[in-house]
């Protein structure tokens, strides 16, 4: 019996060494370059056929202004930029930090009762398909001009996809990891604690970025036509509109691009692949 | 880490039960006896899916013992509700009408349950799992972590402790599965096809593995397959059922002594007999 268990435990290792499957390590420098460069080309692509519309003159520099233009405003007037910048930075993150707190309980809530499910359950879905800016007349009426007006919008806007998130990766949880964790004895608040929450953030991860491009939207939809004092993002488009300042419009358009780059690639994408990589949900030799 | 005690009634190979050599103080001696002798006890057991007019019987009538530390195949072709009855003693499911008894019934009896597929969470590592259910009985983390590492040893995986599940094979996830049944320290293994995925050579290994961990741990376990070579390579006992409803269609204690062969000569002769019968019984459901 001792030879056979021998035998057992060295073919067991030789099973083991070929089934393992054998990933090849990238370097982070080399991964970030391959993920890095076809964004640059686009980029370069991009800036290039905007200085080929300015070359021909499709449009009056009053309308389009030429991309060194853009740029020089964008130095010059930074000082007052990066001030609407921080403004509606903040005013992001605390209407999304709302919104994440609405949609979790709602989605929670939908998620484990039946009767809500029943009663709100579509109506969440349809209330995602509505357009955020539509709630700004109500809005106004019921907050004013003032802040609360857009972080009203901004939640209405963005809680949807987030509880959406939540409901889905509760529903699409595998049964068997379900079955597994009851066999396992997770009754009630282990079983949220150890097996639905973590086996639900993939989905919920995916629905935070959705509600973060909703509450972005809806908060500049609410900046530029709210009318509310001090400097923002979305209050520099409208005044620089109403100048005719295009080069003006354009900086403060290239800050929201560069702004929803980062926060999509360094704060969701990153998030995001961490957790695929660790779920298993991606090949981690592909990546 | 001392297991509750539980009668080790020694079990000759062809299930019979020691006499009732229980201590005589208890005055129902019968009773006690009894109790010391079985650990599962599956009285008059049926279970009905679906309502009157539209009902499906699973099972029908089951009545089956099985002793402290016997080794129970079930053996039956589809629909004959193996897995169904291996939910019922697992708690997962209620019986329509009998009674099901693990250990003396007071819950001191645990049963822990392996499924077809590993049913690790793809969250954790293969030490993670292992720990789960440790930590879902407030072991302290020291502990847990040394019982987990312990097993996983057992299991010839302690090289493979910090790996995720998706990073190992077939094979490897079951015995991580196999780990963290034993991990629960039940007195009674059901498992439910465990090995159906995997391939020949890996359930050869798989099979020795079972029988040393079974023999060197008195577990109890009830095996649930529609392969008859398996059955007759694993159990002290292989009960055949039959289909819709599944009904015991005969008992084979099995005395062909360990270590047994899946290709042995004798295996082949018994499997031959009981496939024969098996087939009998899936022709009926052709007329």
């Amino acid at each position: 019996m001792a030879v056979e268990s021998h035998d057992l435990g060295s073919l067991e290792r030789g099973l083991d060494a070929l089934e393992v499957p054998v990933a090849a390590k990238q370097s982070p420098g080399r991964r970030i370059w391959r993920a890095t460069w076809p964004k640059l080309v686009a980029v370069a692509l991009f800036l290039g056929f905007w200085q080929f519309l300015i070359w021909i003159q499709w449009k009056p520099e009053y309308a389009l202004a030429s991309p060194e233009k853009t740029f020089s405003t964008l130095v010059d007037n930074w000082d007052v930029i990066a001030e609407a910048m921080w403004t509606t930075l903040r005013r992001g993150l605390q209407g999304y930090a709302m919104a994440i707190a609405v949609g979790v309980v709602i989605g929670a809530a939908v998620a484990r009762i039946p009767v809500l499910r029943a009663g709100i359950g579509s109506m969440i879905t349809g209330l995602q398909t509505m357009p955020s800016v539509a709630w700004y007349p109500l809005a106004l009426l019921l907050f004013k001009l003032s802040e609360g007006a857009i972080f009203f919008v901004v939640v209405v806007g963005a809680a949807p996809a987030i509880a959406n998130g939540l409901i889905n990766g509760v529903d699409n949880i595998n049964p068997v990891l379900l079955r597994a964790g009851k066999v396992l004895g997770a009754k009630r608040l282990d079983s949220v604690r150890y097996v639905i929450l973590p086996a639900a953030l993939p989905s919920f991860v995916g629905g935070l970025k959705q509600g973060w491009a909703f509450a972005w939207r809806s908060l500049l939809a609410g900046e530029i036509i709210g009318g509310i004092a001090g400097y923002s993002l979305g209050q520099q488009l409208a005044a620089n509109r109403d100048l005719a300042d295009a080069a003006g419009v354009q900086a403060v358009m290239i800050v929201l691009f560069v702004i929803g780059v980062l926060v999509d690639a360094l704060v969701f994408g990153v998030a995001e692949r961490k957790i695929r990589q660790r779920y298993g949900l991606i090949d981690a030799a592909a990546t | 880490m001392t297991r509750p005690s539980r009668g080790t009634a020694l079990i000759g190979v062809d299930g019979t039960a020691p006499g009732a050599s229980a201590p005589g103080a208890v005055p129902a001696s019968t009773d006690y006896a009894a109790r010391l002798m079985s650990t599962v006890r599956i009285d008059n057991v049926s279970k009905v899916y679906g309502v009157a007019g539209a009902s499906t019987h699973a099972l029908d009538d089951i009545t089956l013992e099985v002793a402290s530390g016997e080794f129970v195949c079930l053996l039956g072709a589809s629909g004959c509700g193996k897995s169904t009855l291996l939910n019922l003693v697992a708690g997962l499911d209620r019986a329509s009408a009998g009674t099901i008894t693990v250990g003396d019934g007071a819950g001191e009896t645990r049963t822990s349950l392996m499924f077809q597929e590993s049913a690790l969470f793809p969250w954790l590592t293969a030490r993670g799992n292992v720990e789960l259910p440790l930590k879902i009985r407030k072991f302290p983390k020291a502990q847990r972590r040394a019982k987990a590492m312990e097993l996983l040893e057992l299991v010839n995986l302690g090289g493979f402790a910090d790996k995720l599940p998706h990073e190992l094979s077939g094979g490897m996830r079951q015995r991580v599965a196999l780990a963290r049944a034993l991990a629960q320290e039940a007195d009674v293994l059901l498992m439910d096809e465990p090995f159906g995925a995997l391939d020949a050579m890996t359930r050869d290994v798989l099979h020795e593995e079972l029988e040393r961990l079974w023999t060197e741990s008195h577990l109890t376990v009830i095996f649930v397959t529609h392969n008859v070579r398996e059955a007759i390579r694993l159990g002290d006992r292989v009960v055949l059922l039959t289909s819709r409803p599944g009904r015991i269609a005969e008992e084979y204690p099995i005395s062909i002594p360990r270590p047994r062969r899946l290709d042995s000569p004798e295996v082949a002769e018994l499997a031959a007999g009981i496939t024969d019968r098996l087939k009998d019984e899936v022709r009926r459901h052709g007329r």
